[in-house]
């Protein structure tokens, strides 16, 4: 269990001031100005050196990202510092604890990080729907200004910086980097064909860097206390402290910040109060939000919350959002509903996720009252392998998995409804297709 | 699309703050202010935009109207029909139903009398059903205008409608009483310092 000395998210529950007096008591904007001393360069290699990865899903090494940015700034191409605040992943609500009770530490984390990348303006990109946070960041953001911690020569570090809320207005398609771009631009949220990435051409077609909130939220606490210190937690190559999400049917729902690579099960029976109904209640956990497939018990027994961990077992961290589910679950519903979810936020510009998403809705709500033959669920592993890897950004990806996880893991669930449905006993044989 | 012949332009105050969103971003980027704008609009037009709006902001940002338009119809949160004084948005997706979001919607009906996608003949209330609102460990959940309610039953959300009914502000945020996100009985972390 992490220790509390090791916590960076303080504030994390609002029980205190999260203006920026209450901040600095916690040590925010504390020696930022000595910090940025250092140079550009050393920034990004005490956040490689921390082995810091992306918390916004990806998983994706974050001063690797910094460092492929130019490492000078064309005055006609300026560099961009992007936060992606668009927290939309079903399970996930970690972000939204640090922008409504602890913004400071994003905002220093943001001039730090943009200083590492040589960016002297940055966005934070948040869901329209979370217009209370919004409203305290940028509350926050004046406060610094205010304070001469941002804005020209910020904090006294003789680096110009300006920082600005951007709000969305509701599309989940808007939290893949380049859709987010797109919406930043005042377009539609449509994803960009990569190459070129956004370290090459990113908002307004110049360098530019988009990344989580919580993993520039821990820039400063990794750069003031070493990277020694982040890399000492977790596991090798998945290090560091991490905010969970955990929901469902716990006896008490929360986020809560461990050290990565914790045991699941003890993560819930710490911090969420054990399963519903008791450990052996458990019937599956969706460990990383929506997008990544679900876990049966048998594998939560002893699983680790890490990405490596997550992966082995053909799921993944994600963004950490851990949905639980009691025996009372009707699971196929619970993954219809995802099913749904992702049908509703298809763009719909590559032709597989648009007309893929609605037909495996529309085969998984058929699934639900087993009204189909054994063979459609053949038919529909086949159909979400199409669309996996078949589509510009990593949605399509994201509406196959939880489906291949349910297939993968509740065939006999399916088959059964199946059966009943044509009232035959399971060893009678199965409906054949017509 | 009703109230097509309704003019509409920013009132003073609101063009003030919509050259403030402009200001934002570099020169000759102005487009990238349509959301900001949009919203701006829908707030001065009691809850919706029209099409006059989005010409409006389309002449503002220097933006063909078609373009404004591609937006407004893309984005969930821009509304393109009237809505009620109070736009009920309850959340369905994975963690909020198997936390009873169902229940919720027949709460609806029940006081309302009305289903999803339905507005009440008195204009005061629409109910929709809309995607993950990111508030997953306080389910079920639902936003109404601009502030979320939380750790619902559906007996606290007839209580929530009652009150705005009557002209009231409910108390926002989790309805069970606990501390934001914290588990319902006490933070597990930080104890020793007294914070979390």
């Amino acid at each position: 269990m992490l220790k509390d000395s090791d916590r960076v998210f303080t504030n994390l529950y609002g029980a205190h001031d999260w203006r920026l007096e209450g901040a600095r008591a916690r040590g925010a904007w504390d020696g930022t100005a000595a910090l940025i001393a250092n140079g550009h360069d050393w920034v990004v290699d005490q956040v490689k050196e921390s082995g810091l990865r992306g918390r916004g899903g990806a998983g994706f090494p974050s001063g690797l990202k910094f460092s492929f940015m130019p490492k000078e700034a064309d005055p006609r191409r300026p560099h961009y510092l992007i936060v992606n605040a668009d927290e939309s992943e079903p399970g996930t609500c970690k972000d939204r604890d640090i922008m409504r009770h602890d913004p400071h530490i994003l905002i220093e984390g943001c001039l730090l990080a943009a200083f590492a990348i040589r960016a002297q303006a940055a966005y934070i990109y948040i869901r329209g729907e979370f217009f209370r946070e919004a409203q305290n960041l940028q509350i926050a953001i004046d406060e610094a200004y205010a304070a001469g911690l941002i804005g020209k020569n910020a904090s006294g570090s003789g680096w110009d910086f300006d920082l600005y809320v951007h709000r969305g207005a509701g599309a989940y398609i808007c939290g893949e980097e380049t859709g987010l771009l797109e919406s930043l631009e005042g377009k539609p949220g449509r994803p960009r064909l990569k190459p070129p990435f956004p370290a090459g051409a990113g908002l307004y077609g110049c360098p530019s860097t988009v990344n989580n909130v919580e993993t520039i939220s821990v820039v400063p606490a990794i750069l003031k206390r070493g990277p020694e210190w982040f890399a000492g937690l977790g596991r090798p190559k998945n290090t560091g402290n991490k905010l969970f999400c955990i929901s469902g049917h716990v006896n008490q729902p929360c986020n809560v910040e461990e050290e990565m690579s914790i045991p699941l099960r003890e993560l819930i029976d710490k911090h969420a109060g054990g399963v519903r109904g008791g450990w052996d209640n458990l019937l599956a956990v969706i460990p990383g939000g929506a997008s990544v497939p679900l876990l049966p018990k048998s594998v939560c027994d002893d699983v680790l919350m890490d990405f490596d961990s997550l992966i082995a077992e053909k799921s993944g961290l994600g963004t950490a959002g851990v949905i639980v589910m009691d025996k009372s679950t009707d699971v196929v519903e619970a993954i219809a509903r995802l099913s749904h979810f992702y049908m509703h936020e298809s763009c719909g510009q590559c032709t597989p996720c648009r007309e893929g998403t609605g037909w495996v809705y529309r085969m998984m709500q058929r699934m639900v009252g087993g009204d189909a033959s054994v063979e459609d669920i053949d038919l529909l592993w086949d159909v979400v392998g199409q669309i996996e890897g078949h589509t510009i950004c990593a949605l399509g990806d994201a509406a196959a998995w939880p489906v291949q996880g349910l297939i993968r893991h509740f065939r006999d669930e399916l088959e059964q409804r199946i059966l009943a449905r044509h009232g035959i006993a399971k060893d009678a044989g199965a409906p054949r297709a017509a | 699309m009703s109230g097509e012949s309704r003019k509409f332009e920013f009132s003073p105050e609101n063009m003030e703050r919509a050259k403030a969103h402009v200001a934002k971003y570099p020169d000759g980027r102005q487009a990238s202010a349509v959301l900001p704008l949009l919203d701006l609009a829908q707030r001065q037009n009691g809850g919706w935009v029209s099409r006059q709006a989005m010409a409006h902001i389309a002449g503002l940002l220097g933006m063909a109207e078609i373009r404004v338009y591609e937006v407004a119809t893309f984005y969930t949160m821009v509304n393109l029909e009237p809505v009620g004084k109070y736009l009920i948005q309850l959340c369905r997706t994975t963690t909020c139903w198997l936390c009873g979001s169902d229940e919720l919607r027949d709460a609806c009906a029940d006081v309302l009398g009305i289903g999803v996608g339905e507005s009440t003949a008195d204009g005061m209330f629409t109910l929709i059903e809309v995607e993950c609102l990111g508030a997953c460990v306080n389910a079920p959940m639902a936003q109404i205008n601009d502030d979320f309610y939380e750790d619902l039953s559906a007996a606290r959300l007839k209580e929530i409608l009652a009150m705005l009914r009557r002209g009231e502000q409910p108390p926002t945020g989790s309805q069970s009483g606990r501390q934001t996100s914290a588990p319902a009985s006490g933070a597990t972390t930080l104890l020793d310092s007294g914070s979390a």
